[in-house]
């Protein structure tokens, strides 16, 4: 299908525009909103690939939590401002990283290409814990795009609270702790220190205050 | 619907290329933070391809904890960026040393 392969296309241009973005953006806010950009053209690959759920719950957490706490963060701590990213703070940094960067496409293109059988690629039987949809096991050459139904979220989440309920039940306390963490690494450790005791009556303290006020 | 499965494929393994460009390249750590992300994205890519290849929906399940994960990172991560940026001005990942005890 023709139309398959513009969308396709245009999304991953998308996505390597912004990622690119990310990267080589001078200021954080534009690496912030260059990432949107990429999340955005996820979200529209995984339409493609009838992850309808997945998709929408990629825009909500990502773009509208995650993206938004991290330009929250940026404006709160006031570093919304150009930066030098010419300046290389360790010697042969910038080197390392594109050799690293390089070997990392090589090696993930090799595994994925150099395949001479397709089926090989993935370890694994098909269909090994629930269908995504079953008219497409029984004709694998048309893929699952074409013959699943609007919906796969019935599915998705049957499978979340039957087979991976115990996962399910982690991530919730991972999110707990997460939450505890963040408010104990946030808090201001001026509180810490002991609360002076409170003077003994209002009147001390205000001839105090007002000796004081004398003495300048 | 092969053919663009191992385009697919190829977007994710730039993307994570990429992803691990910016993580060693840049010292602010948020725009670190946000190369992790880019770097989960891809996998999160991969796993949804896969999983239409083999027509199987754990793939999209292991997505949903991949996104789970990410949140709770990200809030951490913040958390340490926010008390770093209260101790020491100028955010920089080389200044990490000045939250020890």
């Amino acid at each position: 299908m023709a139309v398959n392969y513009v969308v396709f296309f245009i999304c991953a241009l998308i996505c390597l525009l912004g990622a690119t973005g990310v990267v080589f953006s001078r200021n954080p806010v534009h690496a912030a909103l260059s990432l949107v950009a990429t999340l955005f053209g996820i979200a529209v690959l995984f339409v493609q690939q009838s992850a309808h759920f997945l998709a929408a719950v990629q825009v909500i957490v990502y773009t509208g939590a995650i993206v938004v706490l991290i330009l929250f963060v940026m404006m709160l701590l006031g570093v919304d401002q150009e930066e030098d990213i010419d300046e290389e703070p360790l010697l042969g940094v910038r080197a390392a990283g594109t050799i690293v960067a390089t070997i990392l496409l090589l090696g993930l293109l090799a595994v994925f290409f150099l395949q001479s059988n397709r089926s090989t690629l993935v370890t694994g039987e098909r269909s090994v814990t629930a269908p995504l949809s079953v008219d497409a096991s029984l004709d694998s050459t048309k893929g699952v795009a074409e013959t699943a139904g609007p919906d796969n979220m019935a599915t998705l989440g049957r499978l979340l609270f039957t087979r991976y309920v115990f996962a399910f039940e982690v991530t919730a306390a991972l999110l707990t702790i997460a939450v505890v963490g963040a408010v104990v690494l946030a808090r201001r450790p001026d509180r810490l220190q002991p609360v002076p005791d409170e003077p003994e009556s209002m009147d001390d303290d205000f001839m105090a205050a007002l000796e004081s006020e004398a003495g300048h | 619907m092969a053919d663009l499965s191992a385009a697919y494929l190829g977007l994710s393994a730039a993307l994570f290329a990429i992803g691990a460009l910016g993580l060693i390249r840049r010292r602010n750590p948020l725009v670190m933070i946000m190369c992790v992300e880019l770097m989960l994205n891809a996998v999160n890519l991969t796993f949804v391809t896969f999983g239409n290849m083999l027509n199987d929906a754990a793939g999209q399940a292991i997505v949903f904890f991949v996104l789970v994960v990410a949140a709770a990172e990200v809030v951490v991560g913040l958390g340490i960026i926010v008390a770093l940026a209260r101790r020491k001005p100028g955010l920089s990942a080389d200044d990490m040393n000045v939250l020890r005890g």
